[in-house]
């Protein structure tokens, strides 16, 4: 066993794991970040995507050894701390950016890894920006807009922080 | 899927990192960014006995300029040698094909070393770095030694690195002149593996392409340069017709296999259009 710390969504937490533990197992199974999903477990699907030290990783593909010390974001922390949703999981409910969700959360965070880097991507540049996440309900339309209405959102609201839904 | 138990050893110097190895017992296994390693430790198809990661082995990270030549660091990530600005003003070939490997998520944790080394046939930055004349600077109990590209690949999955040696750092030959290139690559929607890619870098002078240099990604067990299609194009005219013909002898030399994505003379042909297109941009035409 090996001794690791991290901080989840803002909280430390240290724990004894066994170096073939998976990040996304340590943080499913031992810290009850649940929503955190495995998908295909062969490294593709991305849904199990979190932010390590801000950068977008399939969690499946990494060990949570190699977390120790890092700064780890999940779905579950990325609302603001009253509740109200991040830019882009509201562009996800408003576009209708989903059908069955469980690829959601890897979307959402890869979409927000995005974000930072081009804050205004074209249609082709959120399709190559997302294509390590898969959707297998349905095409991918509605998951592009929502990207895109959370662009105009986040940069509108850097602007003039009344302007919601705004398109880019 | 997990993987199958093993010891776990993180140094952090390339000197700690050959000891580490060294005393891992008879089944060592160093980790890079693990974006392959992972996978078939989760299959276990790999299961072995120590994983040495170099994750904290902060020397081999990073790219510094020694005047000719650019050295890029084993350890540095996909995602970093895709926005490094020497990458981008001397080896910009390397961050073309980069942007191919895998995803954004892949990219943030995968290395240009560890892809090298794990010397899969359909990744791209081995013959970019056999295209490029690169240079692998390994690192084993005995010391350092250096290895050409070209000597390197040795067969599938298989490279020169002995047992107990890490690939340290790669050493990139600046191109000088006036270079085009161009990284032309063919694979299904869903898998960034190529099915085939084509490297190319052209020099040209005076209306005349003066050299070519040409890899191969997938067109048998280790990347291949395309000497026939090279040799066609020195001195040639700078024209549409001249890179067709050259480009026709770009399967020459290659021993392409078949499977669930293309047969081998379906690759022979792509080889040949990829080829064209490569070279074309990359001369600018």
């Amino acid at each position: 066993m090996t001794r690791v710390s991290m901080r989840v969504d803002g909280v430390t937490y240290t724990d004894e794991v066994e170096p073939r533990t998976l990040l996304v197992h340590h943080l499913r199974e031992a810290l009850g970040k649940v929503g955190t999903v495995v998908g295909c477990d062969t490294s593709n699907c991305g849904a199990c995507t979190v932010h390590l030290d801000g950068q977008a990783v399939k969690s499946c593909t990494v060990l949570a050894v190699q977390a120790d010390g890092a700064e780890v974001t999940t779905i579950e922390g990325v609302a603001a701390p009253d509740g109200s949703l991040h830019p882009v999981q509201k562009a996800f409910h408003e576009m209708h950016g989903l059908q069955c969700g469980y690829c959601t959360p890897g979307m959402i965070m890869a979409s927000i890894d995005l974000l930072k880097e081009n804050p205004n991507p074209s249609d082709t540049e959120v399709r190559e920006g997302i294509e390590g996440n898969l959707c297998r309900c349905t095409g991918y339309q509605n998951i592009v807009r929502a990207v895109q209405q959370a662009a105009g959102e986040l940069s509108g609201s850097a602007a003039t922080p009344e302007t919601t839904g705004a398109q880019a | 899927m997990i993987p199958a138990p093993f010891e776990y050893v993180r140094p952090t110097t390339v000197e700690e990192a050959v000891q580490a190895v060294a005393e891992g017992g008879e089944d060592v296994k160093i980790m890079a960014g693990g974006q392959s390693l992972i996978p078939v430790m989760r299959l276990r198809l790999a299961a072995p006995e120590t994983i040495v990661d170099l994750g904290r082995v902060a020397e081999m990270r990073g790219v510094r300029d020694e005047g000719d030549v650019l050295v890029i660091g084993a350890m540095t990530t996909h995602a970093e040698v895709i926005t490094d600005p020497l990458i981008a003003q001397h080896a910009r070939l390397i961050a073309e094909a980069t942007e191919t490997v895998a995803d954004r998520q892949t990219r943030r944790r995968g290395t240009f070393g560890g892809a090298l080394a794990h010397a899969d046939p359909a990744g791209d930055l081995a013959a970019v770095a056999l295209a490029l004349d690169a240079e692998m600077v390994i690192a084993g109990p005995g010391g350092r030694r250096t290895v050409p590209a070209s000597e390197f690949f040795v067969d599938y999955l298989t490279t020169s690195l002995d047992e107990g040696e890490i690939l340290v750092e790669i050493r990139v030959p600046k191109l000088s002149g006036d270079w085009g290139v161009r990284y032309e690559k063919f694979n299904r929607v869903a898998q960034a593996w190529s099915i085939v890619a084509v490297a190319a870098a052209v020099r040209r002078e005076d209306g005349h392409i003066a050299e070519a240099r040409i890899g191969l990604t997938n067109m048998g067990p280790t990347p291949l340069r395309a000497s026939a299609t090279e040799a066609a194009l020195a001195g040639a005219p700078a024209t549409a017709d001249a890179v067709a013909a050259a480009a026709r002898s770009a399967a020459e030399g290659t021993s392409p296999s078949s499977d669930l994505n293309a047969q081998a003379d379906y690759r022979e042909h792509l080889v040949q259009v990829l080829t064209r297109r490569a070279v074309t941009a990359a001369a600018g035409l």
